[in-house]
């Protein structure tokens, strides 16, 4: 799960990390009454949504006055911001962010991330602050420093320093980067958070550490025990659609192609979608019904696919394990029953009760096509497409 | 042979008298498996299926001499029920469940490792996985037993269902498997594909091993590395995921494009060059298979 920045500074805060004092608005009216909390005459604006590269969107503005802010406000508050992370329909703005402006001198990157190949959390530092970090460490991999924890003691004061001397820091301005980056690593843990990213972590005029922007992102497993977490959940910044699935412990991700999916495992649904491209058509969606799919259950997925409406033709490919080929059949044909498909329907049952499945299909005297294997099912629903659209 | 169980392998089912637990024992004796017991914490001295029921794993091994165990406990205790596991003795243990929490894995993972010696360490496989199966001797786990066939090819997947297709795919061309173990779609695993693939490459029954692997994480190239360093016996391979944006969560905790080398279209190319024949579709991969036993 992904929260907005303010909230990540607001939690980094707690734990005694140095910020930038600021606060959040959701009006250009609240914009302004924040900027004159903070007082001063320069403040830095930004947009608050899900995704980096804001910046560069022209998500974040330093303000001299007010009438700025407002204009800044008015423009992107409550509209869609597109960057390059957002993908090409954006995300809402769902607040706005004013904070002071600090004096900088140096800028850092500063990440803790769930390390995949160590299977450890690992900190991660470079000198090349508010740059892209993949390309730091393709381009110049001595830039970055990586440290790991040791999971059954922690991270340890001298990891942090190790990590902190790699940075080009002034004396005087190691203990609190030390420091900052021991707190942040309490944040990380408590958490239950997949990453913590400062980018950039800096160094002000004056000798001091401050994070500039914060970005957290959190284990959606670990939620149930993290319900102050759980509060920072924002619902402007997710698809309806794969809200929608979840509520009903669906998992599905929204796409551009026509061709909506219905799979249960999330192996073979990605397996799905490629053979789908692989016949020539694009998946409109990934969806994994799960084991134990009841009749219901499939039914209600069938009509989450259809609520997308690039969505030209449906594919269903069920591979049955725990799931029972005859449950699933009698929940297509149930949904037959109920209300008309006019776009065409493919269906591949595989595996448990296949033969009693493909008779509830058969007997239903419903427009269904049918396949027996998984490239059978995909040429079949990219013919039917392609006859159905003209495409 | 097979590896890791076979029909004489004395297996444990901690949570038993779950709903999952339940059913899935049930299958797994119907299939040969030999279930000694159950655990569950609080029923202790009771029947279930047939079977004893104990209240702690390290009673259950003292009283059965168990080797190996299936886990079926709810993700927030799951982690703990693994280092129980560790702890009793058991040698071999699989991980069904779904949705622990990675910072648990993280401690679990940590907690094998600590028994300084490899040979002392129980191996984990999954979580969230479909099981391991020696086909006609012995399954742990929660897939339709009957479309794996014996014979001579490893399996490993990060996906159940896409295991299933493969070994369905195998057995219609008449080939059968030695082994076929899930080690799950979690960012951390219990076991890697490399782990595995030592066990095969020493297991005399296994002649040639298929990795269905799929998007995010180093593990691929790790067991790319390996084959070229390593493995005497051929190599298979199909990677799920071309089609996946980058960035998104696909189902599974594990199956998301973060970094470079983690792309479908990456990983297949790391696999080509290491000398491993990749099925180019989800279609493809008993012919594959086929076609690598043949130029043998």
């Amino acid at each position: 799960m992904d929260i907005h920045e303010y909230q990540a500074k607001k939690l980094l805060a707690g734990y005694g990390v140095p910020v930038p004092k600021g606060g959040v608005a959701h009006s250009a009216t609240g914009a302004i009454y924040q900027a004159n909390e903070l007082g001063g005459d320069k403040w830095v604006v930004k947009a608050q949504l899900h995704s980096g590269a804001r910046g560069k969107a022209g998500g974040v503005k330093i303000c001299t006055s007010h009438r700025e802010i407002a204009e800044f406000c008015d423009k992107l508050l409550g509209n869609n911001l597109v960057t390059h992370q957002t993908g090409p329909g954006g995300k809402m703005v769902s607040s706005i962010y004013v904070e002071e402006a600090s004096d900088i001198a140096k800028e850092l990157y500063f990440s803790i991330v769930l390390d995949r190949t160590s299977q450890k959390v690992t900190l991660i530092a470079s000198t090349e602050g508010g740059m892209d970090i993949e390309k730091v460490a393709e381009e110049t991999p001595e830039k970055i420093s990586k440290i790991v924890i040791d999971p059954a003691v922690g991270m340890q004061p001298f990891q942090a320093r190790q990590l902190v001397f790699t940075l080009d820091l002034p004396n005087k301005a190691i203990a609190a980067a030390s420091r900052a980056v021991m707190k942040c690593y309490r944040a990380f843990r408590d958490t239950d958070a997949n990453l913590l990213e400062i980018n950039p972590l800096v160094l002000t005029t004056d000798n001091k550490i401050m994070a500039i922007d914060a970005k957290m992102t959190f284990d959606a497993n670990a939620l149930y025990r993290r319900p102050e977490i759980f509060e920072f959940r924002d619902r402007t910044q997710e698809d309806p659609r794969e809200t929608n699935a979840a509520e009903h412990d669906l998992s599905y991700v929204g796409l551009d192609g026509n061709i909506g999916c219905l799979i249960n495992g999330a192996g073979l649904a990605m397996a799905t979608m490629d053979m789908i491209q692989h016949a020539g058509g694009e998946p409109a969606n990934f969806l994994d019904i799960g084991g134990g799919a009841s009749a219901e259950r499939v039914a209600t997925s069938i009509e989450l696919v259809l609520s997308d409406d690039n969505v030209e033709a449906i594919l269903v490919n069920i591979f049955a394990g725990i799931n029972r080929c005859d449950w699933v059949a009698q929940g297509i044909v149930d949904l037959l029953n109920k209300r008309d498909i006019d776009i065409p329907l493919v269906v591949r049952l595989s595996g448990t009760n296949v033969e009693k499945g493909q008779k509830i299909l058969r007997d239903s005297g419903k427009k269904i096509i049918t396949a027996d294997t998984l490239s059978d099912a995909a040429y079949k629903v990219v013919a039917a497409w392609k006859q159905a659209t003209g495409k | 042979m097979s590896i890791f169980i076979n029909e004489k392998t004395p297996v444990l089912v901690q949570g038993l008298t779950g709903r999952m637990g339940s059913f899935h024992a049930q299958e797994m004796i119907e299939y040969g498996t030999n279930v000694v017991a159950g655990v569950t914490p609080g029923k202790g001295g009771t029947t279930h299926l047939g079977k004893p029921v104990f209240n702690t794993v390290k009673e259950a091994v003292a009283a059965t001499g168990a080797e190996a165990s299936i886990v079926f406990v709810p993700p927030a205790y799951a982690a703990d029920g693994i280092m129980e596991a560790a702890e009793s003795g058991i040698k071999y243990c699989v991980s069904i469940t779904d949705g622990i929490p990675t910072h648990d894995m993280i401690r679990v993972k940590r907690y094998l490792f600590a028994r300084a010696k490899p040979e002392d360490r129980m191996i984990l496989t999954g979580p969230n996985c479909a099981g391991t199966i020696s086909p006609g001797k012995s399954m742990l786990g929660i897939m339709p037993g009957h479309i794996f066939m014996q014979g001579n090819v490893g399996l490993i997947g990060r996906s159940g269902t896409l295991g299933y297709e493969a070994a369905s795919q195998m057995k219609e061309l008449g080939i059968g498997i030695s082994t076929g173990v899930g080690i799950g779609g979690d960012p951390i695993n219990g076991s890697s594909f490399v782990e595995i693939l030592k066990h095969f490459e020493k297991d005399d029954e296994t002649e040639a091993v298929m990795i269905i692997g799929e998007i995010g994480g180093p593990q691929e190239a790790e067991a790319a590395e390996y084959f070229q360093k390593h493995m005497s016996k051929p190599m298979a391979a199909y990677i799920a995921g071309l089609t996946a944006p980058p960035g998104r969560l696909m189902g599974h905790a594990g199956a998301i494009v973060n970094t470079s080398g983690e792309s479908a279209a990456e990983k297949v190319t790391i696999l080509k060059d290491a000398g491993i024949m990749v099925a180019p579709t989800p279609s493809d991969m008993g012919i594959t298979m086929a076609t690598l036993l043949k130029g043998r």
